[in-house]
């Protein structure tokens, strides 16, 4: 599974949710798809999509939010999954884009790439759904099914380490922010 | 070991809710206990304990721009511990920050694990070009709360209290501000 093909499609469940996602080729990806004033990129700040998620999700509980993180992202904020599960927000869904690389600095290969399975380490968090879905099928369905729970669901999507040529986009990072915050504004 | 004050704790969480803040994120140290249990006692506030400092910045990010007035309660080692998301998140994507630090490791430190951590605080938060003010009497803690909260809105950028030992340690027997715990 490609993740572009994976993005595409759940993009129509995308369009009136809240979706938080981590830097470089996710954020290009999404953004080539179309971007949205409910699309936050969360570029650079390694590890703290998640916690936004969290802090978003908790602050408008009215509100579905999906955090788009990956495996390296993810690997440097483990913690922030037990704080995720301890909270467990039922209007979080958290989706890891699992490529078992770094994709977006070169390609070179995570601790998911030799065994560590990150759907399993958020279950032992205590996250109370999770799914690992390894191709398109079971990734929409594993979508589409955590929306309809209402529980927070960490979902590991298994995709090829491929990606967008370049990162940088015509989206201006406080541009993105501040009309993220004005969509958010009740 | 002399006590944490009660009175301190209150005057200062008083000021925070006189704020408006809704969302507190905290990691415990023995200076901050109180204050985490009024947050805890507290049904209009939303305690969220961290496993790591770090995530603090993430959740006040998200707790800002969805319209929700945070504040992180920490040591300073814990403000250690936040760097890269501060710079990363905060500083570069213009996210007020409410930062409460307890100051261990400054005159008067006991315990010899606090006094290198003491040692940088200031030096660190000058490098990091973060405006801070020292919190170390009752009388003065509502408006610099306030003054904080008002400067990090303004700029969109992180301001920093710390929390001075004279202000959180009840004076021991010997009537001086004596070791506090761990
Ligand atoms: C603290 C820190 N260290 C290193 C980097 C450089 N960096 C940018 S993106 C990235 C990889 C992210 O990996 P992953 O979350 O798996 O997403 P992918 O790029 O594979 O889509 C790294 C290491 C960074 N941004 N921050």
């Amino acid at each position: 599974m490609k993740r572009i093909d994976a993005l595409t499609a759940v993009y129509s469940r995308l369009q009136d949710r809240i979706v938080v996602t981590i830097m470089g080729a996710v954020a290009a990806e999404l953004q080539s798809i179309g971007h949205r004033p409910n699309f936050f990129y969360l570029q650079h700040a390694m590890g703290l999509a998640s916690s936004m998620g969290l802090g978003i999700a908790l602050c408008r509980p009215d509100r579905q939010v999906i955090v788009l993180d990956g495996d390296g992202s993810l690997l440097m904020n483990l913690g922030g999954l037990t704080t995720l599960a301890r909270y467990r927000p039922r209007n979080l869904v958290h989706v890891v884009f699992d490529n078992e690389s770094l994709l977006s600095v070169g390609g070179f290969p995570t601790a998911t790439s030799t065994g560590s399975d990150l759907a399993a380490i958020a279950k032992a968090a205590g996250v109370p759904r999770t799914a690992t879905a390894r191709t398109l099928d079971e990734f929409t369905r594993a979508f589409d099914e955590a929306l309809a729970a209402g529980e927070l669901t960490t979902i590991v999507a298994k995709v090829e380490a491929v990606g967008p040529s370049a990162f940088v986009t015509d989206l201006g990072l406080l541009e993105n922010r501040f009309q993220f915050q004005r969509y958010l504004a009740p | 070991m002399s006590p944490v004050s009660t009175t301190s704790s209150r005057v200062i969480y008083d000021a925070l809710k006189a704020c408006g803040i809704r969302l507190m994120s905290a990691l415990p140290e023995t200076w901050l206990v109180h204050l985490i249990r009024m947050a805890e006692d507290d049904p209009e506030m939303i305690l969220v304990r961290l496993a790591k400092e770090e995530e603090g910045v993430g959740i006040s990010a998200g707790a800002h721009l969805a319209g929700v007035k945070s504040a992180m309660l920490m040591q300073n080692h814990g403000l250690l511990a936040s760097i890269n998301g501060i710079v990363s998140c905060a500083q570069l994507y213009r996210i007020p920050l409410l930062m409460l630090v307890s100051y261990r490791g400054e005159l008067g430190e006991r315990d010899p694990w606090q006094t290198e951590g003491g040692g940088v605080t200031e030096d660190i938060l000058r490098a990091l070009r973060i405006p801070f003010v020292m919190l170390e009497q009752p009388d003065h803690v509502a408006q610099r709360i306030a003054d904080a909260q008002t400067l990090a809105l303004a700029s969109n950028k992180p301001v920093a209290l710390l929390l001075r030992r004279g202000l959180m340690i009840e004076e021991d027997g010997a009537g001086r501000a004596g070791g506090a715990g761990r």
